[in-house]
């Protein structure tokens, strides 16, 4: 059993990068209180969007290369937004039940990717698919002398820029959550959001802009499915499964951006270990549930140890009234 | 802004008898009250004033593409109902999702949120599937029997382990059940390549098809699942609203600690009501491959474990309510596909559409157990009486003082 441990890190990354943002979408949108379900739909609607983005910026104005990928992180990114938004109003304002409007989430989210992908496809005649130049942008990154650097060039600065991107985000989210005042009021209001309004903490407007920005991370992550890993074709199951091992990271992760960054390694490496480390003997569609046996395996295991400390936000599932009090 | 709030400050400064009107400028024009009774007809109101904003919607998005959104709806209809196959395809469709929705409820009236009705679909077809690969030689109605028992038992205990899980260690109930449908699903995957499961005509992957020998028979042109659905759901509403089981389900559901105090064993309780959940979607898988389709295949289950999810919660969790919102989202996913040949609008509207109402419905809810109602002007300018009123004043009062920070 020998295996490339260099190329299986690298395939690794590249795999789990979708999964980091969609991880850490949902983690903003977790630290506010609010349970959203609804990764997998959000994802669905960053693809298809981003991608449609892409697309027409080439035909309508002509903009194959840098042009159309600022449409498709633009508009996957505001696709992720739109439905969070609806989550949001819905949870918020109407005051409905986080489980189920998340799950609606999802079955909407899906349905609006698989309507539009086809939809665009019958246009264009066939299927859809950007310009060679477009997904070369998406493709890796040649940065200068430090890709040439034997072994930690590939291994580090060898990837195209939304892992980098990724990376960034995870970061800054990590700071802001913990070092800034807008990130502990946010986290205040995620674990109880009626000691954060007698602190004259605005709860509502907090989750919104929460839930909202973590939709959009989302979409980013969709994107991703969409325009690196199927190269910028339209495949109606690009998405498939991905959103919700999202959500379980988040708690593998403990809620922590950077343990994300981790998690999303090990659980992008879970998704293609069978096309780099063979199992003599193994069925192919039996080694294909390895992702989703991983993730049940660890639930389990979290959920025997708790600890105090790596837990979900108090909050978090529960409609925040202030006449409830 | 602040100019304002400051000049409120000096003005009460001077005029030490009246109290602070700081909140004039925050006073919100509507406020909220929870209703405390609501009539059938206003309920019967605004559900239906929901379901037309829904169709509206769609409508909007189907004019955007240029057809004429009557046109398409009355063609949805007819593509469902107008004729007698196409009556016999939706109720076909229909079945499953009244089976597993009730199954769903079941678990969702006590607050465990099992989406994998999906696998357990799927589980339950290789179940129904594995007594004719292994058992091939039985008298017909003890093959059918086996069958529809190996569903059973094979969905009640993949909804059951993760209950278990649960109620032992309170492990998410919700991804676990969910990532249990993509582990049927591969399993139906590798069983496609397997002696015995394989097709022995072909060589792709594919399960063997079940011959008119093992099939369901039909009544009034659709597999007699119809008729056990429709008895299912009356004997659900039954079991839910008159047994002992169905009660402490619905205790549990509101609150557990007082199911314990009560002296229920909630372990047991929520074990078992997955276990029937679990079940019946196996059962809705027995129906799909041994009634509609005769084989199966990847999509036995094909999304009508989360269709069915937006089944139970519209009919509100109520078994014989369910009966007719199957219908109509069969309607929907029938009447989806007619409209795609004739103005090929793509099939996945049923979708977008299906998603579209339980936003709406899910809005609804609010109307129904609140009413919006606009301030007054006179609670507003003695600032007092109206709760809403007070609260409001106190939370702005504290903003200066976070604006300065």
């Amino acid at each position: 059993m020998t295996f490339d441990f260099i190329k299986l890190f690298i395939a690794a990354v590249f795999a789990g990068t979708p999964l980091l943002l969609g991880t850490l979408g949902e983690i903003l949108t977790e630290k506010s209180g609010n349970l959203n379900l609804g990764v997998e739909g959000m994802m669905y609607m960053g693809a298809v969007s981003g991608l449609a983005g892409a697309y027409y910026t080439e035909i309508w104005f002509n903009g194959a290369g840098l042009p159309a990928v600022f449409a498709a992180l633009i508009f996957s990114f505001l696709a992720g937004c739109l439905g969070a938004l609806i989550y949001a109003f819905l949870t918020i304002s109407m005051r409905a039940d986080q489980n189920v409007t998340g799950l609606t989430l999802t079955i909407f989210g899906t349905g609006f990717a698989k309507f539009f992908g086809e939809l665009m496809g019958q246009k264009a005649g066939g299927y859809v698919k950007v310009a060679a130049k477009t997904a070369r942008s998406f493709g890796k990154l040649k940065l200068g002398g430090l890709s040439k650097i034997p072994v930690a060039g590939e291994l580090f600065f060898h990837y195209n820029f939304m892992v980098y991107l990724a990376l960034i985000l995870a970061l800054a989210l990590a700071f802001f959550l913990n070092r800034t005042r807008k990130g502990l009021n946010l986290q205040a209001v995620g674990e109880d959001p009626s000691t954060a309004d007698s602190a004259g903490i605005p709860v509502a407007r907090y989750r919104y802009i929460a839930t909202v920005l973590g939709g959009g991370i989302c979409g980013l992550g969709g994107m991703y499915m969409s325009m690196v890993n199927q190269k910028g074709i339209w495949v109606p199951e690009c998405v498939s499964g991905y959103g919700w091992l999202a959500v379980a990271l988040v708690i593998f992760s403990t809620w922590n951006p950077l343990r994300a960054l981790y998690c999303g390694l090990i659980f992008g490496g879970f998704t293609i270990l069978r096309m780099y480390v063979p199992v003599p003997g193994l069925a192919t569609q039996l080694y294909d549930m390895l992702p989703y046996v991983a993730t049940i395996l660890v639930l389990i295991a979290t959920s025997i140890r708790q600890s105090k400390e790596h837990r979900q936000p108090a909050g978090c599932g529960h409609n925040y009234f202030r006449e409830d009090r | 802004m602040k100019s304002t709030t400051s000049m409120a400050t000096a003005q009460t400064e001077e005029k030490r008898t009246t109290p602070p009107i700081v909140c004039k400028v925050k006073q919100p024009r509507f406020h909220i009250a929870k209703r405390m009774d609501i009539s059938f007809s206003q309920l019967t109101l605004i559900h239906a004033l929901a379901l037309l904003a829904a169709l509206a919607c769609g409508g909007l998005l189907i004019f955007a593409l240029g057809h004429n959104p009557l046109e398409v709806y009355c063609e949805m209809v007819r593509g469902s109902f107008g004729s007698a196959t196409a009556r016999s395809e939706t109720v076909k469709m229909a079945v499953p999702l009244l089976i597993t929705g009730i199954g769903i409820a079941m678990a969702f009236r006590m607050k465990f949120w099992n989406i994998g009705g999906e696998g357990q679909i799927l589980i339950g077809g290789i179940a129904a599937t594995a007594v004719l690969a292994y058992m091939p030689g039985l008298p017909y109605l003890a093959k059918m029997l086996l069958m529809a028992l190996a569903a059973i038992l094979a969905g009640g205990i993949y909804g059951a382990v993760p209950a278990w899980f649960k109620t032992r260690w309170g492990t998410n109930e919700t991804l676990f059940t969910l990532m249990l449908n993509y582990i049927a699903l591969q399993l139906v995957r590798y069983l496609m390549y397997q002696p015995r499961w394989q097709d022995p005509g072909t060589k792709f992957p594919k399960i063997f098809s079940f011959g008119a020998e093992n099939v369901l028979p039909k009544v009034l042109g659709v597999h007699v699942g119809w008729i056990f659905a429709l008895i299912l759901a009356v004997l659900a509403s039954l079991y839910l609203s008159r047994t002992k089981q169905g009660y402490e389900i619905s205790v549990v559901g509101d609150s557990s600690n007082t199911a314990r105090y009560a002296g229920m064993n909630v372990r047991f309780v929520v074990i078992r009501t997955i276990f029937l959940s679990g079940a019946l979607c196996g059962l809705a898988g027995f129906f799909t491959v041994a009634g509609a389709d005769a084989t199966l295949t990847e999509s036995t289950a094909g999304g009508t474990g989360f269709t069915a999810i937006t089944v139970a919660w519209l009919a509100k969790l109520n078994p014989l309510v369910m009966i007719l919102i199957a219908l109509f989202v069969a309607l929907l996913q029938k009447g989806s596909i007619s409209i795609q040949s004739s103005f090929l609008i793509p099939a996945s509207a049923a979708d977008l559409l299906i998603g579209l109402i339980l936003f709406f419905m899910l809005g609804a809810e609010f109307f129904c157990s609140y009413r919006v109602m606009r301030s007054s002007r006179s609670s507003q300018s003695s600032g007092m009486k109206a709760p809403s009123a007070d609260r409001s004043s106190g939370a702005s009062s504290v903003k200066p003082a976070e604006k300065e920070a």
